[in-house]
């Protein structure tokens, strides 16, 4: 106990000492969101040094180990950490797939080479990662994935296309599954593989979503070369690769059904925007359903934190997983739902000043990808049905 | 605290589950309404329950129980939601004595807690006066007459009290409500039993006249709302305890029901259609498993602002064993509205405890106007 509340004193005098004021805010738009990679431009020189001190620290990934650039935090350590970074809403200093989705991959089945070659450069945000799993052919049935890989002597060359490739257009590196074994049975011949996708022969084109916005795209392999040194795992055995990822990843989108740090609760904005008479709102349907969406919030939010002290106590979360994917991305479509109600007429401005150009009408449109992104809710529910509850077919 | 059983408590529930399994199953219930049980529990499980030092599990140690705390009964009370068990359990175990916790006097406490701890006096909450729960709503009035109170008004919605040796009543007192301890034999007090639809009993109890001493007052003259609030948040705790049990055990067994019954040839439980709800409904499960527990670790730090969390899990839990049962009885199909098939009594199980201490609606509406809209 007093060892944490030591580490809580020196987090605190840390960032009081370290995070710029600009910083102690929540996001207000993509653009407020340090990707880092090659190619990003930061918006000031405050989210620069804020990324440059965390990743100083390791704590743009403080879980990990302190070889590989991370903070070297204990799980406990890691809890103040966030709650102390929330305190003062400061904002993440780096989002990044190759922390939340790659380097648990790596973490797990890397050589020494691949962890060394790649981890330190995702913990200082100098290397941006895409995801190359979704094909034409191949959403929910990810396994029936054909992009080919080819043995030549001393690398691999790759043909073949990926779709929805989110910021594919901004990744340096690409993690991807590929199949390398033509006859193998369909789990059977997969590969999971990386590259750059400065290597020639790579394409993407860019994909227009709903919320206006294009945040991803096909990419196009044409004779790709991948080292033969890229390859994580087994050859063949990628689909263990990519599962223990999707849990990761299905994790992390659960997370956006809570409302992040610093953000004003759905009830307490409807509060300020529609007022109430003695503390109560006037329409009593809409208060209602907030009131449920409020409280499955708290439920989502206690357990994950009941999931993390279980896995701390050795229990395995495994297709739990699933279940938060699923129960947090339907809950994140109800908050949009919910703010979209609460904002009325104002919430349809699609640009302007006063709207933050459609912040709300697009975060709302956005949302519908959640349940499909990363697994949909469907899939989900297959999962939690087949896996947890052990239900036949 | 962190949201795990440590092993102390993981023995407990252990422990319990087989006791209640093989002394109390949901065949017990079914036997207590056959035979039209006057006291609607078995005193001999009772007896039994107290040696395992259940009844006075949440007593404190200097008053002859076992200090386990809330989290304690808690997981015993969860694992009678299982099994349906009709005892004492709730009302006196814990309602009974988180109240002399928290607003008895020393003196009542040194008096009263070691035969409740032992389960030879039973205590009993009445503080609902119309058919929907509203602790605001007190008709009951006290008056102060040279050293003694006179109480007159009435109750309704009593767990059991009918078996009750002291009753714990809200009563208005001039400046505002206050509690007090009615021992149930005082003249004046008439009990009414009445058998609800699972056949566990609740009373209506009327007071006429009922003279009592100063000692009988329960905490501070006048500002018993606050008190009596939180009494009822541990109430309502426990009942979300029960229900948490009597869903999962619902749930459990029609996913079993999943996997054995066959139509079309093929097992039920390989539809998608059943598969989505059962995979819903493991989710909402999951959730109020976190309530709960927080729940009562919630009482067991002592923290002060319980209310929300209690709303919150009252409402949430209510609603799920609600889901649970009603999807329950669903996919058993028409076995599953049969008398002799038990799916039944999980349902108006349900149905008692969503009604006891606030409905979801009312809970909902608690919640908002904590979280000030
Ligand atoms: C915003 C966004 C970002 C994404 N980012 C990436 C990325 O970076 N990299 C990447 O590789 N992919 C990405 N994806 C792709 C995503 O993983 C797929 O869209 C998803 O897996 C679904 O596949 P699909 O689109 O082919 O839909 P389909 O698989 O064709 O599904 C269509 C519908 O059928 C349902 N369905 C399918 N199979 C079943 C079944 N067995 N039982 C019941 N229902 C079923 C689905 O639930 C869905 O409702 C992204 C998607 C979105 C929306």
């Amino acid at each position: 106990m007093t060892e944490t509340n030591e580490f809580r004193q020196e987090v605190r005098t840390w960032l009081e000492q370290n995070c710029p004021d600009s910083m102690r805010s929540p996001h207000r738009s993509d653009a407020d969101i340090c990707w880092g990679g090659r190619n990003f431009t930061f918006q000031s020189q405050d989210q620069k040094l804020w990324l440059e001190r965390m990743a100083g620290k390791g704590w743009t990934a403080p879980a990990w180990p302190i070889e590989y650039g991370g903070g070297g935090l204990g799980r406990a350590e890691v809890k103040v950490l966030k709650e102390e970074l929330a305190r003062i809403h400061a904002r993440p200093p780096l989002i990044s797939f190759g922390i939340s989705m790659l380097g648990p991959a790596l973490l797990k089945f890397g050589t020494e080479e691949l962890k060394q070659q790649h981890l330190p450069p995702i913990v200082r945000g100098e290397i941006r990662w895409a995801q190359g799993y979704s094909e034409p052919n191949a959403g929910s049935d990810l396994a029936s994935l054909a992009a080919r890989c080819e043995d030549r002597g001393d690398h691999y060359s790759l043909s073949g296309s990926k779709i929805w490739t989110s910021y594919g257009d901004l990744g340096d590196w690409m993690f991807c599954l590929v199949r390398t074994d033509f006859e193998a049975k369909k789990h059977e011949g997969i590969s999971f593989v990386m590259f750059d996708m400065a290597a020639p022969g790579v394409t993407t084109r860019p994909i227009r979503l709903i919320s206006g916005k294009s945040p991803f795209t096909e990419t196009l392999f044409d004779q790709v070369r991948v080292e033969k040194n890229q390859v994580i795992g087994e050859l063949n055995q990628g689909w263990t690769v990519a599962k223990y990822l999707l849990t990761h990843e299905r994790e992390m989108i659960a997370s956006t059904g809570l409302s992040s740090a610093g953000t004003i609760p759905v009830g307490r904005t409807a509060a300020h925007v529609l007022g109430t008479d003695n503390g109560v709102l006037h329409n009593a349907m809409l208060r209602t359903d907030i009131a449920k969406f409020e409280m499955d919030e708290r439920c989502l939010e206690l357990t994950i934190e009941r999931a993390r002290d279980e896995v701390k106590a050795g229990v395995s979360l495994g297709a739990t997983s699933s279940m938060f994917k699923y129960y947090g991305t339907e809950l994140n479509k109800r908050r949009q739902e919910l703010l979209m109600s609460i904002h009325g007429n104002d919430a349809l401005h699609w640009e302007g000043e006063k709207s933050h150009e459609g912040r709300l009408a697009r975060a709302w449109l956005r949302s519908k990808g959640n349940s499909i992104e990363g697994g949909t809710s469907e899939i989900q529910l297959n999962i939690v049905s087949k896996h947890i509850l052990g239900l036949p077919g | 605290m962190a949201l795990v059983l440590n092993d102390e408590q993981l023995m407990l529930r252990d422990a319990a589950r087989h006791f209640l399994s093989e002394q109390a199953p949901v065949s017990q219930l079914r036997e207590l309404r056959d035979t039209g049980n006057e006291d609607g529990f078995s005193r001999e499980l009772w007896s039994g329950m107290a040696e395992m030092g259940w009844t006075g599990i949440l007593v404190p140690e200097e008053h002859g129980g076992l200090g386990y705390g809330f989290t304690g009964i808690g997981l015993i009370l969860e694992e009678c939601g299982r099994t349906l068990t009709a005892s004492p359990l709730h009302a006196s175990s814990l309602v009974g004595v988180a109240a002399l916790l928290l607003a008895g006097s020393s003196d009542q406490r040194s008096k009263l807690l070691p035969a409740v701890a032992a389960g030879e006096h039973l205590l009993a909450l009445a503080c609902d006066e119309g058919p929907i729960h509203d602790p605001l709503r007190v008709n009951c009035r006290a008056e102060a007459d040279t050293g003694a109170w006179a109480i007159n008004g009435s109750k309704t919605a009593v767990v059991d009290g009918h078996i009750a040796d002291s009753l714990i009543v809200s009563a208005l007192t001039g400046g505002g409500v206050s509690l007090f301890l009615v021992p149930a034999n005082t003249s004046g007090v008439t009990v009414n039993r009445v058998a609800v639809l699972d056949t566990h009993i609740m009373a209506t109890v009327e007071f006429k006249q009922v003279q009592l001493g100063e000692e009988h007052l329960l905490g501070e003259k006048d500002s018993a709302q606050g008190t009596l609030d939180s009494i009822l948040d541990v109430a309502r705790i426990g009942a979300a305890a029960e229900m948490l049990g009597l869903a999962q055990e619902a749930f459990e067994r029609t996913v079993e029901y999943l996997k054995q019954r066959k139509q079309f040839g093929v097992p039920i439980g390989s539809f998608q259609a059943l598969q989505h709800r059962a995979a819903q409904l493991f989710g909402e499960i999951e959730l109020c498993k976190s309530l709960v527990l927080k729940s009562l670790h919630a009482l067991d730090d002592g923290e002060d602002d319980l209310a929300e969390l209690a709303s919150l899990t009252k409402a949430k839990t209510g609603e799920t064993a609600r889901l649970a049962t009603a999807e329950a009885i669903q996919m058993h199909g028409g076995i599953g509205m049969t008398d002799d098939f038990d799916i039944g009594f999980f349902l108006k199980r349900y149905r008692i405890l969503e009604n006891l201490y606030g409905d979801s609606n009312f809970h909902l509406d608690r919640f908002a106007r904590l979280r000030g809209y």
